[in-house]
């Protein structure tokens, strides 16, 4: 928001030009069209996934449409000031109702744009994808007629900065004190919800996942915007092993609501790139290292394990009990760790990045020629170790279907709950180590490293620790994937490439998700391996498209999805309120001293 | 050359010499703290103070010359003087920006802890006791330098005169036995100055020796108990507040010497004749001449 100082006459004036009640009517009639719409046929053909010729029974981007629009019908109301609904818009009042209702438009438009462009032509529309479209339309005109929640004044001009200014909301106030039991149920229910959205988007379709894709971002901004995010997070800050541990339970959950066995994989695998993430974190988002060939610790890791799993491709043909492969898997990344990082660590800024870049290839072409014919025969080259055998711990067998409370848990949701467990230790890991002496100086390092030795911080050997730390984890993750992929090759572990995990994917979820939080990269891997893994079709442009969103987000969010206190405040500094422009400036002071 | 008190000597740096290539940014400096004592060092813009304090902390390995403290001598690493016991402050500010106060101050009782990466992770109760003591102390540094209300706050967010205030409370969390301060008034206004020197006497009191930098003359004459002058990478003169006040090649140091045709062509020559005294002929004896020249 602009303060200001110059021009007392603020107003709130909306971008379109309504009297509000229209504008209330007319969000409130579009919201309940779109609504009702959703409830006839969209199309005839059943070509179209998804089956969305019932009358009387939505389907498929249907629903998606249905609940946008019930959510924008709530939110409006809310904003009226309808009794019992007002904790749904502690913050923003009206313009949660616009994100939501451009939900709704976006996921209409593309479902009738679809469904022209698949079947041949707008005839294959039936009435009801007209009345959604129409309903949303007018939902969404309207909604930019309601005033804005912010007091703008005559600094914010031309349409662009007015529409922007319009999706702003002020933060909430304090929220009425709870009883604990309330919150705890407040916390369930949001880990809750958030587990049946994300089974709702790993279970879907392409065409249907373009429309969730669609709706969940704009209903999560508007949900930011309305207040209720931050209100969440002061419950979820105030009780943090209960977060975490709902968190875990809700996580826990996930096999058990998959029937398809591929969806439960799709899990598995988001779980090994978001924990391999996680231990990025620590060297990137701590430490502030700029680490570029981190898939390779993660090859170190998968290779041993398969080395010593029994599979009978492996040269060394013996089987370690599991928890010896995951600690031989763990102590070979960190071997590898140290003698990457005792060399390099002791330079700064970019040698790094180039040193573990390099490292990353030479990994991968390492495996590629200890084929027996290029170098001694370890790995089998590029033909990698197949056939890993699936685990068998304390008499369960992680490659059988087993039957638990009623639901059929499969090989990939074994597997899922294993690495669930993995990913717990690793959260605990980047927790416990980054509230401590030694986190407090890794940020110390990244902050200003000749300050942080002055104050006595042995930088390079502190460094190494967070390295040597983030090889490991990433090594003790990798033994989990050896077992899940069954199969290990060197080309798992490029430095970029379609498929995460790899270097690339790895720090851009990093980033993406915010550096140094916990579900920051957690969230960031999910979204990086859901979107890739959706979209087959996008295909050839996948990077590019995936270039320009990173572009994109860093240019509007640099802080990342989930940014934490400390990057939120570094990189929008107009919260600052109280710092001296001019009095802080020492540098011109420094630069006329540097001569010294 | 030194006034020898009875007091134990806290740093005695020796012939301290630095060399960037050809340029000699300084020339044998001896200095010496003795425990309880405020020294100043002052010098006009280029004069070396800060690679000399460069030179004492670690952060530049001195080309010739050795630097002990309590009579042992310090290696040529920042984070082992700092746990021998030298802290010191920046001349611009350098801060953790994006830590809170507090942890600044944490930070700095690095060298006066021990628990590494596995208590970190295992968290027995020995972690939790040092990280409670830890916080406990941080606090009292804080309650000392007036901050303790905004230790959740981000460093960066602090006005400027309790960002310096920061950084002398996060230099004394290392518990050390000599603070050094680059110009810790930089940029202040008179009533934080005054408050800056409160601050920096009370410190004295807590049995702490000082060696400060600083260009504001009013400041550092009130301040210390001894003031070394530094003039192209050499001192020139060190003494008491009236010696160093009374010393003209000071005064010709800092003002420079009279614009050409100005009247008091004698005056003009005097400085010329301590200039070249004290400057030009350094290349031939730089020792004897600082010798001479300190003798008082």
């Amino acid at each position: 928001m602009t303060t200001d100082t110059t021009t007392p006459s603020t107003h709130t004036t909306p971008v379109l030009p309504l009297p509000t009640t229209a504008a209330r009517a007319g969000v409130l009639t579009g919201a309940a069209l779109a609504l009702a719409g959703t409830f006839l046929a969209w199309t005839q053909s059943d070509a179209f996934p998804g089956n969305l010729t019932v009358t009387g029974y939505p389907g498929g981007l249907q629903v998606i449409t249905l609940v946008g629009a019930a959510l924008t019908l709530l939110l409006a109301l809310s904003g009226m000031g309808i009794r019992g609904l007002g904790w749904l818009t502690p913050g923003g009042k009206n313009s949660p109702v616009r994100l939501t209702a451009l939900g709704v438009l976006g996921t209409t438009a593309y479902a009738m744009t679809a469904i022209s462009a698949q079947l041949g032509g707008t005839i294959n529309l039936e009435p009801g994808a007209w009345i959604s479209g129409t309903g949303a339309l007018i939902a969404a005109v309207a909604a930019f007629g309601l005033p804005a929640d912010l007091p703008a004044d005559d600094t914010i001009t031309g349409f662009r900065a007015r529409f922007k200014h319009a999706l702003k909301a002020p933060t909430p106030g304090r929220a009425k004190e709870l009883p604990n039991s309330a919150e705890i149920l407040i916390i369930a229910a949001a880990f809750g919800t958030g587990l049946y959205v994300f089974a709702y988007g790993i279970d879907a379709y392409s065409e249907l996942f373009v429309g969730f894709f669609i709706t969940t971002a704009l209903v999560a901004t508007a949900l930011f915007r309305a207040g209720l995010i931050a209100r969440l997070n002061r419950l979820t800050a105030k009780h943090r092993t209960i977060t975490l541990t709902a968190a875990l339970i809700a996580a826990a959950c996930f096999p058990f609501t998959q029937t398809d066995e591929s969806y439960a994989l799709i899990g598995a695998n988001i779980l090994i790139f978001a924990t391999v993430a996680l231990g990025l974190n620590v060297v990137v988002g701590l430490a502030g290292l700029l680490d570029l060939g981190y898939v390779a610790f993660l090859g170190v890791g998968a290779y041993t394990a398969a080395l010593v799993s029994g599979s009978p491709q492996s040269t060394f043909g013996i089987q370690f009990p599991f928890w010896a492969a995951v600690l031989a898997g763990a102590a070979a990344s960190l071997i590898f760790g140290v003698l990457i990082g005792a060399p390099t660590l002791r330079l700064r800024g970019d040698y790094l990045a180039i040193v573990t870049l390099g490292f990353g290839e030479i990994f991968r072409i390492t495996m590629n020629n200890l084929n027996g014919s290029a170098g001694p025969d370890v790995t089998n080259g590029s033909q990698g170790i197949p056939n890993i055998p699936d685990l068998e711990l304390f008499g369960f067998n992680f490659g059988m279907p087993h039957d638990i409370a009623g639901f059929t848990l499969g090989r990939s949701g074994n597997y899922y709950l294993l690495m669930l467990l993995f990913t717990a230790v690793v959260v605990m890991v980047f927790r416990r180590s980054g509230e401590s002496r030694i986190g407090r100086a890794w940020v110390a390092i990244r902050e200003d490293e000749t300050a942080a030795t002055a104050m006595g911080i042995n930088g390079f050997r502190v460094k190494l620790i967070a390295f040597a730390l983030g090889a490991t984890l990433a090594g003790f993750a990798g033994t989990v994937q050896a077992h899940v992929s069954y199969s290990i090759t060197p080309e798992q572990y490029l430095f970029a490439n379609t498929v995460p995990p790899n270097s690339a994917f790895l720090l851009a979820a990093v980033i993406l998700g915010g550096m140094g939080t916990i579900s920051g990269p957690l969230i960031g891997a999910a979204l990086l391996y859901l979107i890739p893994a959706k979209l087959q079709f996008l295909e050839d442009f996948q990077l590019i498209l995936f270039g320009l969103a990173l572009i994109l987000l860093m240019r509007f969010r640099p802080e990342g999805l989930v940014a934490n206190k400390r990057a939120q405040l570094q990189f929008h500094e107009n919260d600052q309120l109280d710092v001296p422009e001019q009095r802080t400036d020492t540098t011109a002071v420094g630069t006329a001293k540097a001569g010294a | 050359m030194t006034t020898m008190t009875t007091n134990t000597t806290v740093l005695e740096a020796s012939d301290v010499t630095m060399r960037f290539g050809g340029l000699t940014a300084v020339r044998s400096v001896d200095l010496t703290v003795n425990s309880g004592e405020i020294v100043g060092l002052i010098g006009p813009n280029g004069a070396g103070k800060t690679t000399f304090f460069n030179c004492l902390t670690g952060l530049y390995v001195p080309t010739e010359g050795k630097v002990s403290y309590k009579g042992t001598v310090l290696p040529p690493k920042p984070h082992l003087v700092t746990s021998a016991g030298i802290a010191r402050t920046f001349q611009n500010i350098r801060l953790f920006a994006n830590m809170t106060v507090l942890e600044n101050v944490l930070v700095g009782r690095h060298t006066r802890t021990k628990e590494g990466l596995w208590s970190a992770l295992l968290r027995g109760p020995g972690f939790k006791k040092a990280e409670a003591t830890s916080n406990e102390k941080a606090m009292e540094l804080l309650e000392f330098i007036g901050l303790a209300h905004k230790a959740d706050h981000l460093a960066r967010n602090l006005p400027y005169g309790e960002q310096r205030k920061l950084e002398i409370a996060r230099a004394l969390a290392s518990e050390p036995g000599l603070l050094l301060l680059d110009e810790p008034t930089a940029g202040m206004n008179p009533q934080e100055t005054r408050a800056t020197e409160e601050l920096v006497f009370a410190i004295r009191d807590k049995g702490i020796a000082i060696l400060v930098i600083e260009h504001d003359m009013r400041f550092i004459f009130n301040l210390c108990d001894r003031v070394a002058v530094l003039v192209q990478g050499e001192k020139l003169v060190e003494g008491t507040s009236e010696v160093v006040q009374a010393d003209e090649r000071v005064v010709a140091a800092y003002l420079g010497t009279p614009f050409e045709g100005a009247p008091g062509d004698e005056e003009v020559a005097e400085v010329e004749a301590a200039e070249a005294a004290s400057a030009t002929t350094s290349k031939e004896a730089p020792s004897t001449n600082t010798r001479t020249e300190d003798g008082q």
